[in-house]
């Protein structure tokens, strides 16, 4: 029970951009077809949950037990340019044919609020790691990971409903002022109302 | 002189990081939502950290190796950041509340590395600092004008202050934040095409009537 109240709650009711509004670039940006949406939001899932695999255990047992915690922004921003070079790499050796349909948004995703966002779940910074514990109880690497990875799913849901909106979009007659960025928020306003019905749930 | 008019027009107006490039989406959205205090705050704290990693990055310009300067930057800005987040938490802690999680994300704006990477690393100090402060104002006059718009309609108030009595809890919502938003920058682009179609209008019409005096002139000298 527990499972399915952490993944509604993290899909759902405080899905990363229409409730947190984290990582709104890639989502304006990278949403203007499906198909890059979609890497787009395999990208950032990935590096997620890798984020928040790796900086918990060095949070938890290196920052604390040294007492510089106050650090954790420089040494997380450093992990995940780390991770995500690395992750470039491994791909582009491995499969070429998928670094050529998620590889490309890779670069992008350093400075990406949601995934240091994500990375400040157990730190107290911001309240994620009350929705955690909220949900299940406690607070340990298992919860944190899977917790990332259905934000992950929850931010490619959203991207992939918005591509859709926009490539409907451009088959309408917009007036020239608020072509382009100003359209594409008023449809991302909308659903943002939509998911605002998810808010009702009640496990 | 003017070099520096033209930077900080550049900054404040025509390349305006929230409206004309759509910078630093996250920050402003989750603060115009908050409150029109905290997206003000918000916009303080990134013209800080702006002007201070564009002249600290300018200044070492010769000395960051090519290859690794983007990792250069994150270092100088991530340590702007943390300075900042000590000293708001000692003296303005409300404000640090408020701010939350946000104000660490200040690392991962846009505004702050695509500055550092289109300016501060080709020019000098001082102008590096002027394009700093005119792109922070930029950003900061955009998000308390926002603010004040989603908390007036919000709730009714304007930095706290009750004005009238109502409330529309959508414009304390994202949803509200992204509609004024998103209104916001098509005003915004409506206006600078006026005033950049008027102003060639001028110009058009200015040339023109050189152009006809001396047509006149001309014609006046043929009739003689």
């Amino acid at each position: 029970m527990n499972f399915v109240l952490l993944i509604l709650s993290a899909v759902l009711t405080n899905n990363f951009i229409t409730v947190k509004t984290y990582g709104i670039c890639p989502f304006l940006g990278v949403s203007k077809n499906t198909k890059s949406a979609v890497g787009m939001g395999v990208a950032v899932t990935v590096v997620m949950t890798l984020a928040t695999l790796v900086t918990y255990p060095i949070y938890k047992f290196i920052m604390t037990p040294l007492n510089i915690t106050f650090l954790w922004i420089i040494f997380f921003i450093f992990i995940i340019a780390a991770l995500v070079q690395m992750l470039e790499a491994i791909i582009r050796k491995v499969s070429p044919s998928l670094y050529n349909t998620m590889g490309v948004y890779l670069p992008l995703i350093t400075t990406n609020c949601a995934v240091l966002g994500v990375t400040q779940l157990f730190n107290g910074v911001n309240d994620l790691s009350a929705i955690i514990t909220g949900a299940t109880g406690a607070m340990n690497l298992g919860w944190a990971v899977l917790y990332a990875l259905f934000a992950g799913v929850g931010f490619t849901l959203v991207m992939i409903i918005m591509s859709g909106l926009r490539e409907k979009l451009n088959c309408c007659k917009v007036s020239k002022s608020l072509e382009g960025f100003p359209v594409s928020m008023i449809a991302a306003a909308f659903i943002c109302m939509a998911f605002t019905i998810f808010m009702q749930i009640k496990v | 002189m003017n070099k520096y008019k033209k930077i900080t027009l550049d900054g404040l107006i025509f390349s305006n990081p929230t409206f004309m490039l759509v910078l630093g989406t996250c920050p402003t959205l989750a603060m115009i939502k908050s409150s029109a205090l905290s997206a003000a705050g918000m916009g303080l704290c990134v013209l800080v950290v702006l002007t201070l990693s564009n002249m600290i990055i300018s200044a070492l310009r010769k000395v960051i190796p090519n290859q690794v300067r983007i990792p250069c930057y994150i270092v100088i800005i991530a340590t702007l950041v943390t300075l900042v987040q000590m000293v708001l938490e000692k003296f303005v802690p409300s404000l640090y509340d408020s701010l939350g999680t946000f104000l660490a994300l200040i690392v991962v704006n846009c505004i702050v590395l695509g500055r550092a990477e289109a300016f501060a690393n080709k020019h000098t100090v001082i102008e590096s600092a002027v394009d700093g402060l005119a792109n922070g104002a930029g950003f900061t006059v955009a998000l308390t004008v926002m603010g004040i718009v989603c908390e007036f309609l919000g709730s009714g108030s304007v930095f706290g202050l009750q004005i009238m009595n109502f409330k529309i809890a959508i414009f304390s919502s994202p949803a509200g934040a992204f509609i004024i938003y998103g209104l916001s920058i098509a005003l915004f682009t409506y206006i600078i095409d006026v005033f950049q179609r008027s102003r060639r209008v001028k110009a058009n019409k200015l040339a023109r009537e050189n152009l006809l005096d001396r047509n006149g002139a001309e014609t006046a000298e043929v009739n003689v």
